[in-house]
């Protein structure tokens, strides 16, 4: 039993707008398993990011962390050898957290690196900040392995400026750096959105590599259900800022049993797909100040009835390690296979 | 076949950078049907966008002719070109930039309907906003009369782009990564509402996206054409196209594609690049673009003769020395 590396319990989170509190984030939990890569897919606006951000402490001043907790196991090993509480981090703790435990790669990569920096500034800054292998050859010299790892030609990236480099190359370049401190887990938030589909290629591949040889967990955000089916081992569905189902990749992609995740799937064209399978989900996802009364997704939902208008659904077990948040899960296939919108 | 609405012959474009000449797009022809649903794929800098751009006008051409109607379009005599202008409209990629934040939908869409004289005086313009909105899917109407764009959904917004583009009564719609910013469960439905507003109108669209499953749906019954650093290298029926692709770059980015099918994406097979490097613009390789990064690469016929499309199986045109030429 591998045992978890990351624990989140009853998170919520919400931002302050000047019409009321966005709720962001609302009760949410799940588990990250050593070794595991869990996908958090959702629609812009469903909240993914900001768990990603909040468990690194990188919340924007209007946010703030309402309530939850979050637990991560460091092992060393493989023993367990240290319990975080990761929320309240603080000073010297967080920076220790941060980087070496648990690293984030952002979606924008040129906004991620700073202009006026060689790329290899960006590794001796981020090595001495977090007090990392003070031995500048030693450094050097993992720094440009880990560039080689992620198929860059060290020797040219190395004495670079960002802007010399490619998206793709930059977004690689900040994969090797997120890996410099021997993280055990890794946040990537759509680490291949706004690149081309060769490059995007290029890069999970890398990411398959790299978790092949170091073993590191992910926590995958992506809003592309094919990147999750290709990277994940379990898939969270998260909608209006909580997670309405959860379950292995195969299971969610093969037997999805709530509406809206049978709705993402179907609305989604692949190659093989053929066009009359495609059907989009009515409606936008719902205003998250004012949140509606019962299910948060009964107002795009065919099968909404009294009960989903009045009463909130938690997530329920389906099958061993399959949640699912609906009221009516248990004819939600078999109802929806006949459902087609005009 | 019927007549073209829209050709380009020996089509190609310059920009200038520091004084240094790029080609984005160099040589393309292309000869589209009235009502063809279209779509141009490609990476970044392939120059898709530019050859949407010079179709609907707002970009010249550097070389080459674009002819709407048979005329060519730089020479045109100020009726037919008003006619050009207004048959031909773009709706841009980003919803959230391209609509007057501080115009209610109703001015937006009753602007271009008095100012070329479509409708006369308040109560004509206002039923046909009203009939414009509901050819979009903003139902009922009213409740958008008096909206502003950011009282809108990204995918409202970008319908109120259509319905604008369409007060005008076009022939033919630019579509500039239309969907791309709009989320994924309802990109579908604004797609369809492209594919009505053909079969109810006769509306020509051109779909320029990255995304070859969009295409693909998109393009169901017409054409997708693939293009690579400034060239149009395959073009055939969608389906055929991408069940069959014939050109090597063709076949790359299909393989590279990830399915939303966990047990299909994790055993497809890749074909491998023998560059992963994007060559730059500045520096296009000598004869066919594509051979520093081709898996077929054969010697000297592909560094230094480039390639013309051709007629090669399942319907397609292929720009490629190595795929046989068929004769139908």
């Amino acid at each position: 039993m591998p045992g978890l590396i990351l624990s989140v319990r009853d998170l919520s989170i919400a931002y302050q707008a000047r019409r009321g509190q966005v709720q962001a984030v609302r009760n949410i939990s799940f588990n990250v398993e050593r070794g595991e890569t869990l996908a958090l897919i959702g629609e812009s606006g469903s909240g993914k990011t900001t768990i990603g951000l909040g468990l690194m402490h990188l919340l924007p001043s209007t946010a703030k962390v309402i309530g939850g907790s979050a637990t991560y196991r460091r092992s060393v090993n493989g023993e367990n050898a240290s319990v975080t509480e990761v929320l309240s981090l603080k000073g010297d703790n967080l920076r220790q957290f941060r980087w070496h435990e648990c690293a984030m790669v952002f979606q924008s990569a040129l906004n991620a690196l700073n202009p006026v920096l060689r790329i290899s500034e960006h590794f001796v800054d981020t090595a001495k900040a977090h007090g990392y292998l003070r031995d500048t050859n030693a450094l050097r010299e993992r720094s440009l392995r880990l560039l080689s790892l992620v198929r860059l030609d060290p020797k040219r990236v190395w004495h670079s400026f960002p802007h010399e480099l490619s998206g793709g190359m930059r977004q690689r370049v900040l994969i090797a750096l997120a890996l410099l401190l021997e993280p055990q887990l890794l946040i990537l938030d759509e680490p291949t959105t706004a690149l081309d589909i060769l490059t995007q290629r290029n890069i999970m591949d890398v990411l398959k590599e790299l978790r092949q040889k170091f073993g590191f967990s992910m926590l995958f955000i992506s809003h592309d259900l094919a990147l999750a089916a290709e990277l994940a081992d379990r898939v969270a569905t998260v909608y209006a800022g909580q997670i309405i189902e959860i379950g292995d990749v195969r299971t969610i992609f093969r037997t999805p049993h709530h509406p809206y995740t049978i709705g993402l799937i179907k609305a989604v064209p692949t190659l093989t797909s053929d066009k009359s399978a495609l059907v989009s989900v009515p409606g936008s996802p719902p205003d998250l100040i004012q949140l509606p009364i019962g299910c948060k997704f009964h107002p795009r939902c065919p099968l909404a009835d009294e009960r989903c208008r009045r009463e909130e659904p938690t997530l329920t077990e389906v099958t061993s390690g399959h949640q699912v948040a609906c009221w009516r899960w248990s004819e939600a296939r078999e109802a929806l296979k006949a459902y087609r919108t005009s | 076949m019927s007549e073209s609405l829209i050709t380009l012959e020996h089509v190609s474009r310059t920009f200038s950078v520091k004084g240094q000449p790029i080609k984005a797009v160099d040589d393309i022809n292309l000869s589209i049907p009235a009502g063809e649903l279209l779509c141009l794929v490609g990476e970044s800098g392939c120059g898709k966008t530019t050859t949407g751009k010079m179709i609907a006008g707002l970009l010249p051409t550097s070389t080459g002719q674009i002819c709407y109607r048979g005329k060519d379009i730089s020479t045109l005599a100020r009726s037919d070109h008003k006619e050009y202008r207004l048959g031909v409209q773009m709706v841009h990629q980003d919803p959230y930039a391209s609509l007057n934040p501080i115009q209610t939908i109703y001015n937006i869409l009753a602007a271009p309907l008095r100012h070329h004289g479509f409708t006369r005086g308040e109560a004509e313009t206002k039923h046909r906003v009203r009939e414009l909105l509901e050819i979009v899917d903003l139902t009922p109407p009213d409740d958008f009369l008096d909206k502003y764009p950011h009282q809108l959904s990204g995918g409202q917004r970008q319908r109120v782009s259509v319905a604008r583009a369409l007060t005008v009564r076009p022939t033919f719609i630019v579509a500039d990564e239309a969907v791309s910013m709009v989320d994924v469960s309802i990109r579908i439905s604004l797609l369809k509402m492209f594919t009505r507003l053909r079969d109810e109108m006769g509306v020509g669209v051109l779909l320029i996206t990255h995304d070859l499953a969009l295409a693909k749906y998109f393009a169901w019954e017409g054409r997708i054409g693939v293009m690579y650093l400034g060239r149009l290298v395959e073009i055939g029926p969608a389906r055929e196209l991408v069940s069959h692709p014939q050109h090597p770059y063709t076949q790359v980015l299909l393989s590279a594609i990830p399915e939303a099918d966990p047990d299909a994406t994790r055993v497809k097979q890749r074909i491998e690049l023998r560059s992963a490097d994007m060559p730059s613009l500045l520096q296009l390789p000598s004869g066919c673009a594509f051979h520093p990064r081709c898996p077929l690469f054969a010697g000297e016929v592909c560094e230094k003769v480039v390639p013309q499309l051709h007629r090669a199986e399942w319907g397609s045109d292929v720009a490629c020395h190595l795929v046989p030429a068929h004769e139908s």
